[in-house]
């Protein structure tokens, strides 16, 4: 039913543009399908001749990848959930309930966003060597359970929702969790989305942690064992490829799926200021 | 980053009608439990996470420390002698270099792409769709990803270079070119993040400003001078704080691709500090580093918005 558009002489300038950003990735899947002999072959070939599935079984056969793809699915899952849970209680409570402290609170939960990683890190490692931590699962999940651009983000998506829907909920004799739950977080669906994208962007890509925390190869999250395997050995572009294939293409697919909501949400929840 | 005012529509701050003479004591308790009961968990685990270390290190920046033999007290030396560590040093310049260079550019790009994505013509979603995906790759894949896109030998960039007649380069293998290339990456990267940022922006501009404004006379050079720019204001606010900090942050790229090489040319102070600590395990003196890097963020950040305030634009 969609009406036809006139050629727009915009289809001139983005469509190189998508392409641009676009057809690293869609190199990156090809070179994965290739041969070594063809990667690495002058001039560069960009359609593999056939389907060749080495770099892909090299990898599984010689490193931990599978156990690496369970590790980081436990490790998203766990702080997508956590994060949905806490950070949209928090976004609710600072948004609509009165409490004491709760301007300053909120102003220091927004102030850590400016503390380096690297200077946490420092003092996090030692804590959690001290706690027993350090080299499991939970080392990479602890630090992701709530963060405070999921509180920010939550927040203004609720400042944004009309009031009076809760208001006739809590005439009507429900408490605030009863309100919330029933009236608040059925409407706010886009905006749990986009948070539940951005922390799996986060928690799933995250490097830096993970490769300080665990030092077992068999913990690792794909991210670390990608960036081990890549420092290990001379470079073997196919296995590298094939990792990275792994690593990036269930976030595309999920953003794929999600992405609708994904401007929408972003209007909405003031994010843009 | 901070909230000091409640933005206009903040129905919570709003001070209910039946409060104007004092509610009964246990409703006040009752109240504030709610509100701590639904804020508390994760404020505490941030703030846990957060004041807690910071405060820890900035002790720790103050020690000479392996974190396995005990700790010995040194005062301000970790501080002192960063002035005199060419490390530091570099470790700086690159760091500013990097941040001058990226955050312009992704704010630039971003409101030009946003520009264009904000048609309607067909195909206007699979363009938006291939704009954001690389943002949502990680930093450590599409570090890979470039080392062999950018690979001296056989990468893709250097043959369209000799197909175009001109000589091919060393990219990330060159001193002088490495973190020209780092940044062209990161943008590739992170530059998805403003797009949306700006596209959002734009779609809340009210129709009718444009129209009066065409009305008026304005072409779109000038539509776009005066009346989508001042509307793009705070977005952009926000946006140079949060690419500021994550430029200043910037690691995984660094570790994937070059780890601070060649010839420490891409070594940046958030790699500097990773080296520093958990390669060498200097804790004490990186926590130093890492503490002059906070300091420098805090008042970034602070010259940004207070800056816009002035202007009277509010973003957070």
């Amino acid at each position: 039913m969609r009406r036809k558009l006139p050629f727009s002489p915009w289809h001139l300038l983005l469509m190189p543009l998508a392409l641009l950003f676009v057809l690293p990735l869609v190199q990156m899947v090809l070179t994965s399908l290739m041969p070594e002999a063809q990667i690495t072959q002058l001039p560069p070939d960009f359609i593999p001749h056939g389907l060749h599935l080495d770099g892909y079984s090299k990898l599984f056969s010689e490193s931990h990848i599978v156990r690496w793809f369970f590790n980081t699915v436990f490790v998203s899952a766990v702080t997508v959930v956590s994060h949905l849970v806490l950070c949209s209680l928090a976004g609710y409570g600072f948004a609509r309930l009165r409490f004491p402290g709760r301007g300053l609170a909120f102003m220091a939960v927004l102030a850590t966003v400016m503390i380096p990683i690297q200077l946490l890190m420092i003092p996090t490692y030692i804590m959690f060597a001290r706690i027993g931590i350090v080299d499991t699962l939970g080392a990479a999940i602890v630090p992701w359970l709530a963060s405070a651009f999921g509180i920010f983000l939550m927040r203004q998506f609720f400042l944004s929702l009309p009031v009076e829907l809760e208001e006739a909920a809590v005439l009507d004799g429900a408490g605030a969790l009863r309100t919330f739950v029933s009236v608040v977080l059925p409407l706010a669906r886009p905006a749990l989305a986009t948070l539940a994208v951005f922390t799996l962007l986060s928690s799933w890509n995250d490097l830096l942690w993970p490769l300080i925390a665990i030092t077992d190869d068999e913990k690792y999250t794909l991210q670390v064992g990608l960036a081990s395997f890549q420092g290990m050995r001379r470079t073997e572009w196919g296995q590298l490829m094939a990792g990275n294939v792994i690593a990036t293409v269930p976030l595309i697919v999920a953003f794929l799926f999600a992405q609708r909501r994904f401007i929408a949400t972003m209007t909405f929840s003031g994010l843009k200021g | 980053m901070s909230v000091a005012t409640p933005p206009r529509f903040a129905v919570g701050g709003r001070r209910p009608p039946v409060a104007a003479n004092r509610p009964p004591r246990g409703r006040a308790v009752r109240r504030a439990l709610t509100g701590w009961a639904f804020a508390g968990p994760a404020t505490v685990i941030v703030l846990g996470l957060s004041v807690f270390p910071a405060v820890w290190a900035f002790f720790i920046s103050r020690t000479k420390w392996n974190g396995v033999a005990p700790a010995t007290d040194v005062g301000w030396r970790n501080y002192s002698r960063l002035a005199d560590d060419p490390g530091a040093l570099d470790a700086a310049r690159q760091t500013l270099l990097l941040t001058v260079t990226f955050v312009p550019g992704s704010i630039v790009l971003g409101i030009l792409i946003a520009v264009a994505l904000n048609r309607k013509i067909r195909f206007i979603a699979f363009y938006r769709t291939c704009i954001f995906v690389p943002y949502v790759a990680s930093a450590a894949a599409t570090g890979i990803l470039a080392g062999y896109v950018f690979s001296p030998q056989f990468g893709i960039v250097n043959a369209a270079l000799r197909h175009l007649g001109l000589p091919a380069q060393q990219f990330l293998e060159s001193p002088s070119q490495a973190l020209l290339t780092l940044v062209v990456i990161a943008l590739w990267g992170e530059v998805g993040f403003t797009t949306v940022l700006y596209l959002a922006a734009l779609q809340d501009i009210p129709s009718e400003l444009v129209e009066a404004a065409v009305v008026d006379g304005a072409g779109p050079w000038r539509v776009f001078r005066h009346v989508t720019l001042p509307h793009l204001r705070p977005v952009t606010v926000f946006a140079t704080v949060w690419q500021t900090i994550t430029a200043l942050q910037l690691f995984d790229l660094i570790y994937t691709t070059t780890r601070g090489g060649p010839l420490n040319t891409t070594q940046t102070v958030v790699y500097y500090v990773y080296e520093l600590a958990f390669q060498t395990r200097r804790l004490g003196y990186g926590a130093a580093l890492a503490y002059l890097l906070f300091v420098v963020t805090l008042l970034l950040t602070a010259a940004v918005i207070i800056y816009n305030r002035r202007r009277g634009s509010e973003a957070f």
